[in-house]
């Protein structure tokens, strides 16, 4: 094994042109011994994060249509999921007979994957990050979108035509969205003029980004909630038009691996707003950790506001949404943006005309 | 740098352990009783007709399209964002110009009619 991964290792080191080192060199054994506790950390805080957000998600379900929600298992119902969790994981295994077999079951694979990894990019602290990376936006982006591809895996690889339509309106949906999410991202870049999310994170220290980029904290919040699928863009489940889109034919355990991913993926999409838009970690008092949970859980909360208050959109109509109103407002905004940071400069002596 | 990645390379293969643990502790205990009509696709009860794997509407391939134009585009933007503030007044310039072509790309397809979806 270890000789395994010392030629792997050798191997890159020569395709990117780095001085050999031998890999106990270059990574001690303290350095993968902290890999392995935060990962083992990320991976309990996403165990904990969707029990968590499952019931909330219920809790405030029940609180805005004006009903109680699940509140029997265990105090106010807190251990409603668990008791799920249990049920599901010994659940029989389903597979349709006319599916894309290897398609169809790594699909849910996938996604937990992606999720796990997007967990381990998060800036939970200052020096609390498992990996931080100069480039750490593009690549939390990037690896974001390859949900886009565990959706179609699962679309295609059923061989349903009702996972084969939602299958494709969702994909076209994270797609066009992406654009707009990944403009309103580059105003920030452009006030704090780093990709790191540790830095974007403490250069507001003093003022957060959303009140100095409002039209972006509007545009990313819409085009986060269309990424996750959350209604008002729900296409994906639109249980009227095709019976739950991708998933209708995953039951039992990969159906619970694609709704793990799920609520992953809405914590860390919220985490991500509150790192660019609510000064991550930043926070008197408390240890910045709690600060960061805390920010994520009220962004939550207000994602689940929005999801619970509004109805389904049209899905020609989400699409012209998009193309014709968000992504020229997040062009204009980008434009006014570099003035305002132009202007600024000139006015504080920054540069020279 | 290792240690970065070697952390990403944990996360990535550690992620994709743990999803295969789940679903062998699921396949541990599961019930075993297989039967035809589980495995049929569902499709409300109906019989399915016909294959699944057609030719597929021709909208999302136009979108497919202009989004691999634009995320392109966006990814030329985020270096340039980055160095935005320690650079002078040129790189605005010529970014307001890379962004006029972006415009000019959406106004485009707008007349084309790509945007909508019928």
């Amino acid at each position: 094994m270890v000789g395994f991964l010392t030629t792997i290792f050798n191997w890159a080191q020569g395709i990117l042109g780095l001085p050999a080192t031998s890999l106990a060199d270059a990574l001690p054994w303290w350095d993968i011994l902290w890999a392995f506790i935060y990962f083992v950390g990320a991976v309990i805080l996403l165990i904990i994060n969707v029990i968590m957000l499952i019931w909330i998600e219920r809790r405030a379900a029940g609180f805005f249509q004006e009903r109680v929600g699940p509140n029997r298992v265990g105090p106010l119902g807190l251990l409603q999921t668990v008791n799920d969790t249990i049920k599901l994981l010994g659940k029989e295994w389903i597979m349709p007979a006319a599916a894309d077999k290897l398609i169809y079951l790594i699909a849910p694979l996938l996604i937990v994957t992606i999720s796990v990894t997007m967990y381990g990019l998060l800036p939970y602290g200052p020096g609390i990050t498992p990996v931080t990376l100069n480039v750490g936006i593009l690549f939390f982006l990037a690896i974001s979108s390859v949900n886009t591809l565990s959706v179609l895996m699962a679309g295609w690889g059923s061989n349903n035509k009702y996972s084969l339509l939602g299958g494709m309106r969702t994909v076209a949906q994270i797609i066009s969205y992406e654009i707009p999410m990944a403009l309103s991202i580059i105003g920030i870049v452009m006030i704090t003029g780093s990709l790191d999310l540790g830095t974007i994170a403490s250069s507001q220290a003093h003022v957060w980004n959303v009140f100095i980029q409002p039209v972006a904290f509007v545009i990313f919040v819409i085009s986060a909630l269309a990424e996750l699928t959350k209604s008002p863009f729900d296409m994906t489940e639109a249980e009227q038009e095709f019976v739950a889109g991708y998933h209708t034919e995953y039951s039992g355990i990969r159906f619970t691996l694609f709704f793990m991913g799920e609520y992953a993926n809405l914590f860390s999409m919220s985490a991500l707003g509150v790192v660019l838009f609510f000064g991550g970690a930043n926070g008197p008092f408390l240890p910045p950790w709690v600060w960061f949970i805390g920010k994520t859980y009220v962004f939550i909360l207000f994602m689940l506001w929005i999801r619970w208050t509004f109805l389904r959109i049209r899905v020609d109509k989400m699409m012209k949404f998009n193309w014709k109103v968000l992504i020229p407002i997040s062009l204009a905004n980008l434009l006014l943006t570099g003035v305002g940071i132009k202007i600024w400069q000139a006015a504080t002596g920054a540069i020279k005309w | 740098m290792a240690k970065q990645f070697g952390t990403l390379f944990l996360f990535l293969a550690g992620g994709f352990v743990l999803s295969l643990v789940i679903v062998f502790v699921n396949w541990l205990l599961r019930p075993r009783n297989p039967n035809v009509a589980k495995s049929r696709t569902y499709e409300c009860g109906l019989e399915t007709e016909g294959p699944t794997w057609v030719q597929f509407k021709i909208s999302y391939y136009l979108y497919a399209l202009i989004f691999v134009v634009f995320d392109v585009e966006v990814v030329f933007l985020y270096p340039w964002a980055a160095a935005f503030k320690s650079a002078g007044l040129l790189p605005f310039v010529e970014m307001a110009i890379f962004i006029g072509v972006l415009a000019l790309g959406i106004w485009f397809a707008w007349k084309k009619g790509a945007f909508e979806w019928n």
